[in-house]
């Protein structure tokens, strides 16, 4: 019999979802609809800042801001209805997911799009382009915590060695695109599953140590413009006009801003074009330079406090599954935050990271939202006892 | 399998796990935000100046704006040097798709000649700042214009722009006297302010443009403008205006110096014409002169070769760097110069036989009459150009003195205000034999010196200006071309002006003024045919100046050989003799028939002046000369 089979067989016949109780205590507006209202109230927020920066970053073009708002409802209609699924549905549908983006991924291999100088794209002309190592990045962390749910935690050596067959594949699939922002990313949000489960120290310790001791080799199988953009984050200076344009405009976007910033509109780096990629990567420069450090310190805050939440939700969480789908998720939303900003702003090397629901672009917005719907209906089903 | 695990799930430790990763969770994401605050403080607040600099040099950019040259005008403002707008063809290299296409494009639509589309591509690629436009043509044709603006869309980075050029109407008869402007070149710009320079090409090469450059050039101003990442002005942020060169009024008057011009055109030779009282000169003219608007624009290299190995040296000033015997003309001065040491008085006399003999020495030097003048006082020694009364008055002033007061006429050295490039000239001395020659000085030379050979040089310029202060009965005025500056004019008193010459006796001017007016009406005068009818007093002194010898590397055929050893033509004159409003110097390069062409053309300049529209035009002047073709005249 197949694994697969197997495992899925035995997930039916052990239902998540406890009996309903009777003295459980009556149910809000907002718990009927499974949502959270800080957390979307924080969204929200963040949403309607992002679009007031991106006015401003986009040129100010209206058509661009209105084409970004128009995505933001539908990924909320998205977010909305995936939190009316209970979790058992994801867990249930874990698998499927993880194999049908598996079998995409190399089909974009063998067939794909090329963008960028990169294959990324599935696209069946007229109806659908699909980005399916995008889909990855909550597929790859529900199958990991589908698959540790099953298991005596923390997991043994044998278990991790599974986890990192389920995340190696997609993950190397996805490098060789080549993808590394995007592939570095779902390899986090997996490991994230795995650490929270309670990798042992041991475990992880050697890991790190694997790691360093193998950068050598991951230098010498990177493409040129990876190891660019390396060696630009090391010393943007060598090369001021071609690769280190990027940072140098950032840090002089940013830097120029101070503390109050130039105004809305009123930024120089980004009015002038001398920033690049303001509207899409880059776009927190843009608040930097016309906010100052206090614009810069709402949005972190902002931010923190999505965070703060999310990792409330997901300890509020009463299965294992639901904790470990929710902490990878809301870890990595920060992971993104932080590794966008820390880009931009110069201690990090350049990778394609947008910042999250504030960069202008669908795709990745979907996915965060999407993953948000995740988190509430992981809420949003709790077995509600009384105090 | 899976059945066994789940028997062994333990829910509570797993929560206990959870909850400590997940502390620890937030422990990272407090540290890494903190990273995050921190490196924004530090940009933003710490290196905030540092960051505000860079920002505004990217956006703001600097443009120099040159000031406009100022004008030159001649004493009655007529325009002697304008700017005219030309068409400029630029190219900025950054903002064009494919150079190769583009350069093609541009030959074939300028219809450039072979030879120069190899210059036009190597303009094209040199390496300027960023966004920096190279010029590749200057001066286009009206035609030119049309076809590239036809053409503009298919010509992203060309532009056409328009430039001040310096023109010069009158180019071939003023630009001895003016001079010209040319591109700033290596040399230069390593002395020049960068800053009262930025943007400015072009600086004054010589003559008036050199000398009062500074005046002529004015105050680069600023421009600055606010760019965006492809180097494209947006909108102006400020600007300090350039300040406008002062406009220069000359002594000049255009029709004199036209006059001059055209007496002189086809030969050889200069004219200069100086009022005594205030030094002005009011023409200098050299010919053959040359289109100096071929240097503004930038001269190619076959017509420059051609100018500068012509025979006729066009580019050469003689009238302040021509070297030049003066001859009989001198022989004014050197009475004076007796009259001032005691040698002679007006009154006393010589007896000519025709030759003076040193004491103690057999050679004859002989007057120019061979039977002699017989008795000659200082009025008729000049009168008749005799040669022994001034043998016998240098012997008697001996070298030492000579020199020194013919160094107080401005002989051997710099005389006037502000003509750039003037030369010295040579007055020779017992010192300058011995440094030049190591030799001593024998009394023969002084002999020589006496009537105006030997090594005596002096420029057509110096012999005017010594005209001028001989006229103004020895009170010397600094000779100037510059009248006014902008609204202020040039003083009458200039520093390091010669000394005044002092007479005994006042009255001695007038006898010398009286020789020299005999000259020209009286019977004995050398230069009485040219003296026939005139309408003033006029005092003047002929002079002719043998030419020894060529130089070695010219090639003459035997026509021209024997025209280029002809004796030069010198004639020195002013008018009215009472109150004399012009000083003259005339020079005609190998014009033969003794002093015939010099002095005819020094009339037609005092008659110029000061009959105004009654005088003769130079055309009738000329063909009087054509009939005075042969004869000899003077000396």
């Amino acid at each position: 019999m197949m694994p697969l089979q197997l495992l899925m067989r035995s997930w039916r016949g052990h239902p998540v979802r406890p009996p309903d109780s009777g003295i459980a205590r009556r149910k809000s507006i907002w718990e009927r609809i499974h949502i959270d209202p800080w957390l979307v109230g924080l969204l929200l927020a963040l949403m309607a800042g992002g679009l007031l920066v991106l006015y401003s970053a986009s040129g100010q073009r209206i058509e661009v801001v209105i084409a970004q708002a128009m995505r933001f409802g539908l990924a909320l209609v998205g977010m909305f209805v995936l939190a009316q699924f209970s979790p058992t549905t994801f867990l249930r549908w874990a698998p499927l997911a993880y194999g049908a983006g598996l079998a995409m991924l190399v089909a974009v291999e063998i067939a794909g799009d090329i963008g960028m100088g990169a294959k990324r794209w599935l696209e069946i002309p007229g109806v659908i382009r699909f980005q399916p190592s995008e889909m990855m990045k909550l597929a790859v962390p529900l199958m990991v915590a589908a698959y540790l749910n099953r298991c005596q935690l923390p997991p043994r050596l044998r278990d991790i060695a599974v986890c990192a067959l389920i995340i190696g594949v997609p993950v190397v699939l996805t490098a060789i695109q080549p993808d590394l922002g995007t592939s570095l990313l779902m390899a986090g949000a997996a490991l994230i599953v795995v650490l929270l489960a309670g990798l042992s120290w041991r475990l992880i310790s050697l890991v790190v140590a694997l790691v360093v001791a193998g950068l050598p080799l991951l230098w010498m199988n990177m493409h040129n413009y990876q190891r660019q953009r390396v060696l630009t984050f090391l010393d943007p200076e060598s090369d001021p006009l071609g690769s280190g344009w990027n940072i140098i405009q950032s840090t002089t976007a940013i830097g120029s801003g101070g503390l109050w910033g130039k105004g809305w509109l009123e930024g120089t780096q980004s009015q002038l074009e001398f920033l690049p990629e303001r509207h899409t990567d880059f776009i927190i420069a843009v608040l930097g330079e016309e906010f100052g450090l206090v614009g810069m310190l709402l949005l972190l805050l902002l931010y923190v406090m999505i965070v703060g939440r999310g990792l409330w939700l997901a300890a509020a969480s009463q299965d294992t599954f639901g904790r470990l789908v929710a902490g990878s998720i809301i870890l990595t939303f920060f992971i993104y935050v932080f590794v966008n900003v820390g880009m931009v702003s110069g201690i990090l090397p350049v990778v394609g990271v947008p910042l999250p629901l504030v960069s202008y672009g669908g795709t990745s917005s979907v996915t965060l939202l999407a993953g948000f719907g995740i988190l509430m209906s992981i809420h949003a089903h709790r077995r509600l006892l009384p105090r | 399998m899976p059945k066994r695990r789940d028997t062994l799930k333990n829910p509570e430790q797993e929560l206990r796990i959870f909850r400590v990763r997940s502390l620890l969770a937030v422990f990272v994401v407090i540290v890494l935000t903190g990273l995050l605050v921190g490196r924004l403080g530090y940009l933003q607040i710490v290196q905030h100046d540092l960051y505000s600099t860079r920002s505004e040099k990217n956006r703001v950019r600097v443009e120099p704006l040159p000031p406009n040259r100022g004008l030159i005008y001649d004493r009655n403002g007529a325009l002697l040097a304008e700017n005219r707008p030309t068409y400029n063809l630029t190219l900025v290299r950054e903002r064009v798709d494919s150079l190769e296409d583009t350069l093609a494009l541009l030959v074939e639509l300028l219809e450039l000649p072979e030879e120069e589309i190899e210059a036009f591509n190597i303009r094209s690629r040199q390496r300027q700042r960023p966004f920096q436009p190279a010029l590749l043509m200057s001066d286009l044709s009206e035609e030119q214009i049309a076809r590239l603006a036809i053409n503009r869309h298919r010509l992203p980075g060309v532009e056409v722009e328009a430039q001040l050029l310096r023109y010069y109407p009158d180019a071939e008869m003023m630009v001895h006297a003016l001079g010209y402007v040319g591109r700033i070149n290596a040399e230069e710009l390593q002395t020049l302010d960068t800053g009262r320079y930025a943007g400015t090409h072009f600086i004054g090469k010589t003559g008036v443009e050199r000398f009062y450059e500074s005046e002529l050039h004015g105050q680069a101003g600023l421009r600055k403008v606010e760019t965006n990442a492809r180097g494209r002005v947006l909108r102006e942020l400020g600007r300090t205006d350039p300040v406008p060169g002062a406009n220069l009024t000359l002594t000049l008057d255009r029709s004199l110096q036209m006059l001059a011009y055209e007496l002189l055109e086809g030969r050889r030779g200069s004219i200069v014409a100086i009022v005594p009282r205030t030094g002005e000169i009011l023409a200098m003219v050299s010919t053959p002169g040359f289109d100096s608007n071929q240097f503004v624009t930038g001269i190619d290299v076959a017509s420059f070769r051609a100018l500068q190995e012509d025979i006729d040296l066009p580019l050469f000033n003689r009238a302040i760097r021509g070297h030049y015997p003066p001859g009989s003309t001198i022989k004014p001065f050197l009475a004076l110069a007796g009259l001032v040491e005691g040698v002679i008085t007006p009154d006393s006399t010589i007896n000519d036989p025709g030759f003076y003999q040193l004491p103690n020495d057999s050679r004859r030097y002989r007057n120019w009459l061979r039977w002699g003048h017989g008795r000659v006082d200082m009025e008729r020694s000049i009168a008749v150009s005799n040669n022994t009364y001034y043998y016998s008055l240098a012997h008697d002033l001996g070298i030492d003195r000579l020199h020194d007061q013919m160094s107080n006429f401005g002989f051997g050295q710099r005389v006037a205000h502000d003509v750039q490039g003037e030369s010295t000239g040579l007055m020779p001395s017992r010192d300058w034999k011995r440094a030049r020659f190591n030799q001593p000085w024998y009394p023969g030379e002084t002999l020589s010196v006496g009537i105006g050979q030997g090594y005596w040089q002096i420029t057509p310029l110096q012999l005017a200006s010594a005209t001028a202060a001989l006229a103004n009965r020895g009170h010397w005025v600094k000779p100037r071309l510059a009248l006014r500056i902008g609204e202020d004019p040039v003083p009458l008193e200039l520093p390091d002006t010669l000394p005044d010459i002092d007479l005994a006796n006042e009255n001695w001017w007038d006898r010398v003024f009286n020789g020299m007016e005999k000259v020209l009406t009286g019977s004995e005068g050398t230069a009485r045919r040219t003296g026939v009818g005139l309408e003033y007093r006029m005092g003047g002194k002929s002079g002719t100046a043998q030419v020894f010898s060529l130089g070695q590397d010219q090639r003459y055929n035997a026509e021209e050989l024997e025209e280029r050893l002809r004796d030069h033509s010198l004639f020195m004159a002013f008018a009215p003799l009472e109150e004399p409003e012009i000083a003259v110097s005339v020079i005609v390069e190998n014009a033969g028939g003794g002093s015939t062409h010099a002095a005819r053309m020094a009339r037609a300049m005092t008659d110029a002046w000061l009959l105004k529209e009654a005088a003769p035009e130079a055309d009738e002047v000329k063909e009087v000369l054509e009939e005075d073709n042969g004869r000899v005249e003077g000396n």
